[in-house]
C-alpha cells in the first residue's frame, strides 16, 4: 500500500496559496528584504528561520498587512494583496507577546474577531466553544488574561487567532515565551492543531530544532534573502551552502581542493600531509576547484584502533568530551591543528566509556557521509 | 520594630499638622458667631473651654440653606469643574496620544514642553490669557484681521473666558497620566485587533480607550478636584456674571469679613470634595494592585 506524500511543491500543476514575486521592503536606507521569490502551498506548515534581523518578521508583517511593500508583489490565492488593509484579510496573527486584550476574559478575546464579523449570537457561541475545546481550555473561558499561566494564554491567542478560520495563519515566535518541556509538547499540540484544522500555517523562528519539527517546509533565511527551501531532512543532509549547514545542527566544514577520482567521486586535497578525502557529490566540481566538504558529527565514528574498511580515516588525539547525557561529542584535534567534532550515542554506561581525555583515537567516515558545497 | 513604627507615624504626624489640626480650626470657626472683634468672631478660648463648647452652634449652617447664593454657587461650581474636565480631556487626550505615538527620540522633548508653563507663575499665565481674551486683546485683533468677525467678541468676563482658564492651567495633570497609560500600552495590541478585523477608528475605541481608562479616571480627578474650589481664574477671567463657590468663599472671607459664614462655606466644599478624592484614591488603588 502506498501513502501520498504531501509534497505539493514537487507537484508543477499545484497553485500556491501565497506567492512572493520579487519582493523588496526598504526601510529608508535599509533593505530588509531584497528581491525575493516564494511560493507557499496550501496546508502548509512553513517555518522562516534564520537570526534575528534577516527579515523574517518582516516578511510575516508584510503578510499580515502592517508593512507594505517596496518592490514587487505578494499574492493570496491569486490575488495581489498589496492594496488589502490588515482588517479585510483572510489572514490572521499569533503575535510573540500573544497581545491578548488584558481588559476582558479569555472567551471574549476569541469572540473577538467573530464580533467584527456582524456574526450571530449562536453563531458566535458555538465557535468559541469548539475553539476553546480545541485548546482545552473550556474550564478557564471567563478568566481574564493575567489570571492564567504562561502556556494557557499561548494557547488563547492561538484559539483567537484560528477563530475566524483564516486561509493563512501567521506564527511569530509563538513559543519564545515557554519553558523547554512546554515547548516541546506545545510543538506537537500546534502540529494536530494544524492537521485537524487544515490551516496553512507560517512559522517564524529562531530556533532551528523548532522549525525541524513543526515544519513541512523550512525557508532558512539570511539577510532578506532566502537562502534555501526544503524539507526540514533535506535541508538537514543536503544543505546547498555552508551558511545553511551551519546554521542547522553541528557540522564540520573542511576546505579543500577538488580532483575527480572516479564518477560523482572526488578527492578532496585539504591539509599537507594527509591523505585526501574521498567524497561524492551529484554537483560536479571542476579539477582544483575550492570545496567545502560538510559532514554531520554524527556521521563521524570514533574508535581506539584504525578501522579496516573505511574510507577515509585519520589519527587525531582527544581535546575534548562534551557529555550531553543521551549523547557524546568528541572533540579530536588532528595533527594539522584542525578540530573535527564526532558524535556517538551513550549507549554505555559512563564508567564503561573506553576514551578520554588526551587518548589517541581514529576518525573515519564514508565517502557519502558528507556534502560537497562551493559556497 | 520602633523604627517602623516612627516612619508610619511621620505622614500621620504630618496630615494631623497639616491638615486636621487646621481643619479643626475652621470646624470651630464655622460654629461660631460673627464679631466685631480681634479676631471677628465668638466664642474664642478666652471665654474659657466650657462657655467655648456651649455658645456652638449650626446657624451659620443653617443660613447657608436659606440664602439661595450659596447652594447656586456650588451647582455653578460643580457644573464649571465637570464641563472643563470634559473639555480639558477632549484637548489632552489628543496631545498624550500624539505624544505616545511620538518616535522615541521625540517623547522627552515633548514631555518637557507640556511642564514648560510651569516655570512661569500660575498667576502671571492668567493675566496672560486677560490680555489675550479682552475686547482690544490679541485674540480679538487678529481675529478682526483675518476679517472672521467685524465686531470684537466678548470673551473676558464670561463663563468662556473661564473654561479657557481651567483647561489651559490644568491640561498638564490630563496629559501626564493619560500618556503614562498609553506609553505602557504594547503596540501589537492595537495591530492585534486590526488583525482581528477592527478598522482603525474601532481598534482605538475597543482597545485603546478601554485600556488607557485608569489614565482617563486619574486625569479627570486631577482637574476636577482643584477646578472645583478654583478661586484665581473665575475672579481674573470670569468677571462678576461668574458664580463660583472659590469666589464667595473669598468674598465672604475679605469683603464682608464673615469668618464663621466663610469657614462654614469651606467645611461644605470640603465634604463635596472628599467623594471625588475617595475615588481617586480608589481609581489609583486599583491601578497599582492591576500592575503586580
Amino acid at each position: 500500500m502506498s501513502q501520498t506524500v504531501f509534497a505539493p511543491w514537487d507537484n508543477p500543476d499545484e497553485k500556491p496559496l501565497i506567492r512572493f514575486q520579487n519582493v523588496t521592503k526598504k526601510f529608508g536606507e535599509f533593505t530588509a528584504i531584497d528581491d525575493l521569490t516564494l511560493d507557499i502551498f496550501a496546508q502548509e506548515f512553513f517555518a522562516l528561520l534564520g537570526p534575528s534581523g534577516c527579515g523574517k518578521t518582516t516578511m510575516m508583517r508584510m503578510l499580515a498587512g502592517f508593512e507594505t511593500v517596496t518592490e514587487g508583489r505578494i499574492e493570496l490565492a491569486g490575488a495581489d494583496i498589496g492594496p488589502v488593509p490588515p482588517n479585510e484579510r483572510a489572514v490572521n496573527m499569533m503575535f510573540q507577546s500573544y497581545a491578548l486584550f488584558p481588559h476582558i476574559s479569555v472567551w471574549e478575546n476569541i469572540a473577538f474577531g467573530l464580533r467584527r464579523d456582524k456574526k450571530s449570537k449562536a453563531e458566535i457561541e458555538a465557535r468559541v466553544e469548539e475553539m476553546l475545546k480545541l485548546v482545552r481550555l473550556e474550564k478557564f473561558a471567563h478568566r481574564k488574561p493575567h489570571q492564567i499561566s504562561g502556556g494557557q494564554r499561548q494557547r488563547v491567542a492561538l484559539a483567537r487567532s484560528l477563530a475566524k478560520a483564516p486561509k493563512l495563519l501567521l506564527l511569530d515566535e509563538p513559543l519564545g515565551a515557554l519553558d523547554k518541556k512546554l515547548r516541546q509538547e506545545t510543538q506537537f499540540e500546534l502540529m494536530d492543531i494544524q492537521e485537524t484544522t487544515g490551516t496553512t500555517f507560517v512559522i517564524v523562528t529562531h530556533d532551528q530544532e523548532e522549525a525541524m519539527t513543526v515544519a513541512s517546509r523550512v525557508a532558512v533565511m539570511d539577510e532578506g534573502r532566502v537562502i534555501q527551501v526544503a524539507t526540514p531532512s533535506a535541508i538537514y543532509e543536503y544543505p546547498n551552502s555552508v551558511y545553511v549547514a551551519d546554521f542547522i545542527g553541528d557540522v564540520n566544514i573542511i576546505e579543500g581542493h577538488a580532483r575527480a577520482s572516479g564518477t560523482e567521486e572526488y578527492a578532496l586535497t585539504w591539509s599537507e600531509g594527509q591523505a585526501p578525502i574521498t567524497a561524492t557529490s551529484q554537483k560536479a566540481f571542476s579539477e582544483g576547484q575550492k570545496a567545502h566538504l560538510a559532514i554531520r558529527p554524527e556521521k563521524i565514528r570514533i574508535s581506539t584502533e584504525k578501522p579496516e574498511d573505511a574510507v577515509n580515516a585519520m589519527q587525531g588525539k582527544v581535546l575534548d568530551i562534551a557529555y550531553l547525557g543521551n549523547l557524546s561529542t568528541y572533540h579530536v584535534e588532528l595533527p594539522g591543528g584542525q578540530v573535527i567534532k564526532a558524535q556517538t550515542a551513550n549507549t554505555r554506561r559512563i564508567a564503561r566509556r573506553d576514551i578520554t581525555w588526551e587518548d589517541p583515537v581514529w576518525i573515519s567516515w564514508s565517502a557519502t557521509a558528507g556534502v560537497m558545497l562551493d559556497q | 520594630m520602633m523604627r517602623r513604627t516612627t516612619l508610619i507615624l511621620i505622614p500621620y504626624l504630618w496630615l494631623l499638622l497639616l491638615f486636621f489640626a487646621p481643619f479643626l480650626i475652621v470646624l470651630k470657626i464655622s460654629l461660631s458667631d460673627a464679631a466685631l472683634a480681634i479676631p471677628p468672631y465668638t466664642p474664642n478660648l478666652k471665654d474659657g473651654i466650657g462657655a467655648l463648647i456651649r455658645e456652638l452652634d449650626f446657624e451659620n449652617f443653617v443660613f447657608l440653606t436659606e440664602d439661595d447664593l450659596y447652594w447656586k454657587a456650588y451647582l455653578s461650581s460643580l457644573r464649571i469643574a465637570l464641563v472643563s474636565t470634559v473639555l480639558t480631556l477632549l484637548v489632552g487626550y489628543p496631545i498624550a496620544y500624539g505624544m505616545a505615538k511620538a518616535p522615541e527620540e521625540w517623547r522627552a522633548t515633548l514631555m518637557m514642553l507640556v511642564i514648560l508653563p510651569f516655570w512661569t507663575s500660575f498667576l502671571i499665565r492668567v493675566y496672560a490669557w486677560m490680555g489675550i481674551l479682552s475686547n482690544e486683546g490679541l485674540l480679538n485683533q487678529l481675529l478682526l484681521w483675518l476679517g472672521v468677525t467685524s465686531e470684537p467678541l466678548v470673551i473676558l468676563n464670561t463663563t468662556t473666558a473661564v473654561y479657557i482658564g481651567i483647561v489651559y492651567t490644568y491640561l498638564p495633570f490630563m496629559i501626564l497620566p493619560i500618556y503614562a497609560a498609553l506609553d505602557r500600552l504594547d503596540s501589537s495590541l492595537d495591530e492585534a485587533a486590526q488583525d482581528l478585523g477592527c478598522t482603525r477608528r474601532q481598534a482605538f475605541w475597543l482597545v485603546t480607550i478601554p485600556l488607557s481608562k485608569n489614565g482617563i479616571v486619574a486625569g479627570s480627578f486631577l482637574v476636577f478636584i482643584p477646578a472645583l474650589g478654583e478661586f484665581v481664574i473665575p475672579s481674573l477671567l470670569g468677571g462678576s456674571g461668574t458664580l463660583m463657590i472659590g469666589k464667595v468663599l473669598w468674598e465672604e472671607f475679605f469683603n464682608n469679613r464673615d469668618w464663621p459664614v466663610a469657614s462654614a462655606v469651606a467645611v461644605i466644599l470640603l465634604l463635596i470634595l472628599i467623594l471625588p478624592i475617595v475615588l481617586f484614591q480608589r481609581n489609583q488603588q486599583k491601578q497599582q494592585e492591576a500592575e503586580q
